[in-house]
């Protein structure tokens, strides 16, 4: 659902940004507007080649940071745009037969919706079961089921019923619906500064202080010293030195990571919860669904007493035929898949009750089932065998053929492939995993082990997850957790980032912080991933910055002061041709840099799970030993360029 | 033995001194500021001052005691130096002018300790012992109460409660300084340092100006203050007589901030948290006696203003620890030192007195340090940053800010204004780089709390003597508040428990981080201002 608009594109909204008032909101930018305000003055009083050209590339360092800024809203933008195809004018019919535009909809309106029309607000479901093309908002094609009760009954508005007919409550405001709250994510409308953002800004702002100090104290240094300076040699110094950097790329940064979390079908309420998703401590998952495959599969016939392992087979096959739970259809393709012929569906189906505690077949006299092992009479052997299964997480069944036992068949609760590597990807990032079960604790121990989370919760109610939460917080950790029904609203409240999935209730939306629209509960992992991402991307480019000074201080410095004192020319390390070609350089080198970390700041600087050390001493390699070196190379190369040109060289 | 062995073993004794003293003092003083009981002569005192010792107090309270309990020191010095013609002892020096008393007043309150005044004609006994020598306990008590107050910061858990002033006042003077200071006064005597009552001595049919030195020297340098009872101070035979005294001194300058590294590891429940960050303060000053010596041992006159009884490695190691600790002490005179060594001793001030710093001073500057590089260190591994079990936000990073920001600003924005007023060349020994770099080693010296004379430049105008006295006032207090706050506002945190995912601020890297972090936070802001002094004098 993203396009990527050029460059081009970003242009026009990246000038209409050289307003002053715009510019305020980074201080960083808004010293080097100032900057080029001042510069331009002078270049217009007394205009020569080089006070022109620093003009200019003090006008387009500003330029770029707001191109940054207008690439990064502009993706977001392509994006708002085709959501709000989905809003088209909705007419909402209301059960009472009026029909009202969808944007006089209240809270607890109740519309009715039939095949071929498109919902027209956020509601619940209270009436019916409906296929729901979802396409709109999750670019999910396939169709979903939503239906009155239970946890599949929430509806977005501006996704098109396909079958059927349902009654929806309305839940949200016009205005305030889920797309109208993601076109104003995309969009960055309403685009708060997150906490760490606030801090690195005044971090920046202190720099940059510094920078005016030392700045403007060099000039009475300089008189003092026979070298006075002029007002736009000095403004191209300051520009060099305050972090213009990561100052012209904070907010394209913000965005972007916003961006990234739409791209992976995640809504987020606001940034600080993406933010926070980096700090997770513990992370709750449920077991079903989300560690393993929820259902239960057969794995293994165990024949009991006289009956050999073929005849155990061919009867729970046939006790199977007509079962369409996952489970009965695990047992018949454990049993080799064999459909029913022709005759054995003249058999009679027994259904499961409550009651029996049982199903299967009557067939030529042959009475076959299977079942729940206390619906049946067992043999201490089997009892045995059926302890065992419970002990090591299965679920046993029992198959019987006129009321004889004639062995176990162990359900298994399958963890999905490659679980273990992620949750080892997790501890190793710091993030204690716990797994939330209603299983008995010897079942969750078992699969738990088995999927290799840090720590499991059985038995779970909902109030013995928020009291784990509670729990965890007390301690100063950060919980994150998924959830869909309503029972789990409370708790994703509580959690620090709630993820809800897009299938859940109204409620559980509403409660959490984030929506994953796929409702895959493994995304949290990646949520996480991208919060970290997002921190990782601003301090790594602040340090890239900074780092870049030291280059900028020896192109400068010997350029003003060489004059006065000779001596200083020896920190002309890369033999810059004159002056003029080496601060022009400077200034050059770190307008054009913006624009080369264009794409790293909008892509996020790579993010591999690994231990804080082995991150830091990366980055910093990277990023620090990287900026430092790297504009040596730059400034030197614009040099050989800029010495070409009359006047400069 | 070669001069070149001889240094070697002076710097080899000092260490081995420091590290005997190392465990015993960094424990003691811990367990002085975590005390529950009070002293008999504690509990006096505070009955006399009406303080209640165990209400503990807000960040703001205590912020205030200290402004207030300086403010008081500031206007009691000013106004007995101003009517000292009517105190016993004067030996006729009469009152002190309005611009020197103010100077001399906010100088030795702020631990600086800057003197504009020749001590042995201006002040008479009286003000030395009654006013100076107090200040000089009192102001180290003070950074030493604030630096424990952070500590609380990090080590306490959702409280506004801080611990209380006057208590931490009292007990860093009563329990630590003074018992010190009186033993290093009697092993200063024992070693020829001077004391007296008297005016001055016969020395061969010439009088020779005599005070109680042993008393205040010991002092001067336990407390990081710095400011002689006699004008050349340490270099002077009554103050620092010998090689053993010269070493007996610097480790004295030395010992209380490199012990409080101890003291914090154990505040702080982990000992490697204190180590580190003695191994970064230890590595910077290690480096930068090796470049001052260096610098010196190379020169075209070594000797030149400095002792020949101490020597050109006994002249560096005092100069680098003096510099280095906020102490201001000399024992030779840094103004005839080379271009690269001068600016040594310059640029330890710049680094915002941390290499070990003063006391109490150097090590809650250390942590201000330490919270910007962290903060900068926990974006890059993707978590919101965090040092020492609590969080770095908004509130914690400006205050950091704040802290770091203020010695630069009144430091440039003084000498500044020094370097244009057409009544500074006047005042210069020397034209040029170096007449550059004794301004800007007046105004480093005054910002940081130093007190140390380059020399070269008489500062006794209206312009020095107000100009640098508010460089001390905003040097000192701004820090001091802002400090302050941050220890609130950490302290009203919760923990943030240790996952594998956190920092660990205990190893070489972290070290590198800080370490990195002090000197390029000095360099970026003052390599420009070191350019056209120190660094184009080094050049040449």
């Amino acid at each position: 659902m993203t396009t990527k608009p050029g460059i081009a594109a970003a242009v026009p909204d990246a000038v209409r940004k050289l307003h002053p008032r715009h510019q305020l909101r980074s201080p960083v930018m808004f010293v080097v507007w100032v900057g080029s305000v001042l510069v331009t003055v002078f270049a217009a009083t007394d205009p020569s080649v080089f006070t022109v050209a620093v003009a200019l590339w003090l006008w387009f360092t500003v330029l770029f940071a707001n191109l940054a800024e207008a690439v990064a809203e502009g993706r977001g933008k392509a994006q708002a745009d085709s959501l709000r195809r989905t809003k088209k004018d909705a007419v909402a019919r209301m059960i009472n037969g009026d029909v009202v535009a969808g944007t006089e909809l209240k809270v607890g309106d109740l519309v009715v919706v039939e095949a071929g029309e498109v919902i027209p607000g956020d509601g619940d479901v209270v009436e019916g079961i409906a296929t729901v093309d979802e396409s709109a908002i999750t670019g999910e094609s396939a169709p979903v089921i939503r239906e009155s009760g239970g946890d599949r009954c929430a509806v977005t508005g501006g996704t098109t019923v396909l079958s059927d007919r349902i009654v929806v409550r309305i839940t949200t405001k016009p205005g305030e619906s889920f797309v109208d709250r993601m076109i104003a994510l995309v969009e960055g409308a309403e685009r708060q500064k997150t906490p760490n953002e606030i801090a690195l800004t005044i971090l920046l702002s202190t720099l940059t202080i510094i920078f005016v100090l030392a700045v403007v104290a060099l000039q009475p240094f300089a008189i003092y010293s026979g070298g006075e300076q002029s007002v736009v040699v000095l403004t191209a110094l300051l520009v060099c030195l305050i972090p213009t950097t990561i100052g012209a790329l904070l907010s394209a940064i913000g965005i972007a990571g916003m961006d990234r979390l739409v791209q992976r079908n995640v809504l987020a309420t606001s940034g600080k919860a993406v933010e926070a998703a980096g700090d997770i401590d513990t992370l709750l998952l449920d077991k079903t669904g989300t560690i393993t495959w929820g259902n239960r599969r057969a794995t293994e016939f165990i024949p009991l007493g006289p009956a050999s392992h073929e005849t155990l087979v061919a009867a729970a096959r046939l006790a199977s035929l007509a079962d369409d739970t996952p489970e009965g259809r695990s047992i018949l393709e454990l049993a080799g898949g064999q459909p029913a012929s022709d005759h054995e569906k003249t058999g009679e189906f027994v259904p499961f009750t409550a009651q029996t505690r049982m199903s299967g077949i009557d067939l030529d006299g042959r009475v076959i089932r299977k079942g729940a092992a206390s619906a049946f009479q067992l043999s201490d052997t089997a009892r045995e065998v059926v302890d065992d299964i419970s002990a090591q997480g299965g679920t046993p069944l029992v198959v019987a053929e006129n009321g004889t036992v004639l062995g176990v068949i162990r359900l298994s609760d399958v963890v999905k492939p490659g679980m273990k590597e992620r949750f080892a990807e997790l501890r190793a990032m710091g993030i204690r995993t716990v797994m939330v079960t209603g299983d008995n604790p010897l079942t969750a121990k078992a699969i738990a082990e088995e999927a290799g989370v840090d720590d499991f919760l059985a038995e779970a109610r909902p109030e013995d997850k928020m009291a784990l939460i509670r729990q965890e917080q007390e301690g100063g950790r950060l919980v994150a957790m998924t959830g869909d029904g309503t029972n789990d609203a409370p708790a994703l409240a509580q959690a620090d980032v709630g993820v809800a999935m897009n299938t859940g209730t109204s409620a559980a939306k509403e409660a959490g912080n984030m929506v994953d629209l796929d409702s895959d509960p493994t995304k949290l992992i990646e949520i996480v991933e991208i919060g970290k991402q997002l921190l990782i991307t601003r301090g790594a480019l602040t340090t890239f910055s900074v780092a870049n000074d030291l280059a900028k201080y020896f192109a400068i410095l010997p350029a003003m002061f060489a004059a006065i004192y000779p001596a200083l020319d020896k920190l002309n390390i890369m033999h810059l041709a004159t002056p003029r070609s080496a601060i022009l350089s400077a200034v050059i080198f770190n307008a054009v840099i913006i624009v080369a970390l264009i794409p790293l700041a909008l892509k996020g600087v790579r993010y591999r799970p690994s231990s804080a050390s082995a991150l830091l001493r990366r980055n910093l390699l990277i990023y620090g030993l990287g900026g430092v070196v790297t504009p040596f190379a730059g400034i030197w190369l614009i040099d050989l360029l800029v010495r070409l040109i009359p006047g400069i060289g | 033995m070669s001069p070149l062995v001889a240094g070697l073993v002076q710097v080899g004794v000092l260490v081995a001194a420091l590290a005997v003293a190392y465990r015993p003092l960094g424990d003691y003083m811990a367990r002085v500021f975590t005390a529950r009981s009070h002293s008999k002569l504690e509990r006096a005192i505070y009955r006399f001052a009406r303080i209640d010792p165990d209400a503990e107090q807000k960040w703001s309270t205590y912020a205030f005691g200290v402004l207030g309990f300086s403010f008081a020191g500031i206007v009691f010095l000013y106004v007995i130096q101003r009517v000292q013609s009517l105190l016993p002892f004067d030996f006729g020096r009469g009152d002190v002018g309005p611009g020197m008393a103010f100077n001399t007043a906010v100088s030795f309150v702020t631990n600086t300790n800057w003197q504009s005044y020749v001590p042995e004609t201006v002040m008479g006994h009286t003000v030395q012992m009654l006013g100076l020598t107090v200040q000089n306990f009192v102001s180290a008590a003070v950074g030493l109460a604030v630096a424990i107050a952070l500590v609380r910061g990090f080590v306490r858990y959702q409280t506004d409660r801080l611990g209380n002033f006057w208590v931490d006042l009292t007990r860093g003077t009563v329990r630590i300084l003074l018992p010190i200071a009186f033993v290093a006064a009697l092993v200063l005597i024992v070693m020829g340092v001077t004391m007296s009552l008297k005016s001055g001595v016969d020395v061969d049919g010439q009088v020779v100006a005599n005070a109680p030195v042993a008393s205040q020297e010991a002092i001067k340098e336990l407390g990081t203050n710095g400011g002689g009872v006699l004008n050349a101070n340490s270099a002077h035979p009554f103050e620092n007589p010998n090689e053993w005294s010269n070493l007996f001194e610097i480790f004295l300058l030395l010992v209380v901030p490199v012990a409080l590294t101890r003291t914090f590891g154990q505040l702080v429940g982990e000992r490697k948290q204190g180590y580190v960050l003695l191994g970064v303060m230890g590595t910077i000053w290690a480096a930068m006696l090796a470049v001052i010596w260096g610098a010196e041992a190379a020169g075209l006159r070594p000797l030149e203003g400095k002792e020949l009884r101490f020597g050109i490695a006994g002249s560096a190691l005092f100069a680098n620890s003096t510099t280095g600790t906020s102490t201001g002490a000399v024992n030779s005179w840094h103004d005839s030192y080379t271009g690269l060594g001068g600016g040594g001793t310059l640029l330890n001030m710049l680094f915002g007195e941390m290499t070990p710093g003063g006391v109490g001073t150097g090590l809650y500057s250390i942590l201000v340090m330490a919270i910007i590089a962290m903060f900068l260190a926990g974006l890059m591994v993707g978590r919101t940053p965090e040092y020492l079990g609590k969080k770095l936000g908004r509130k914690e990073v400006t205050a950091a800010a704040v802290s770091i920001l203020a010695m630069p600003a009144v430091l440039l924005i003084g000498a500044g204004i020094a370097a244009i007023l057409p009544s500074t060349p006047g005042a210069l020994n020397n034209p040029g780089a170096h007449g550059l770099s004794e301004i800007l080693y007046a105004y480093a010296s005054a910002s940081n709390n130093n007190g140390s004379a380059f020399g070269g430049i008489t500062v006794t105008s209206d312009w020095f003597q107000s100009s640098l006295g508010l460089c001390m006032l905003f040097g000192r207090f701004v820090p001091i508040i802002a400090v302050l706050a941050l220890a609130g506002s950490l302290a009203a945190q919760k923990k943030v428990p240790v996952t594998a995912g956190t920092l660990p601020t205990t190893g070489p890297l972290f070290a590198t981080l800080l370490g990195g972090s002090i000197v390029l936070v000095a360099a970026l802001t003052f390599v420009p201002a070191l350019a056209l002094g120190p660094i184009a004098e080094a050049l040449l």
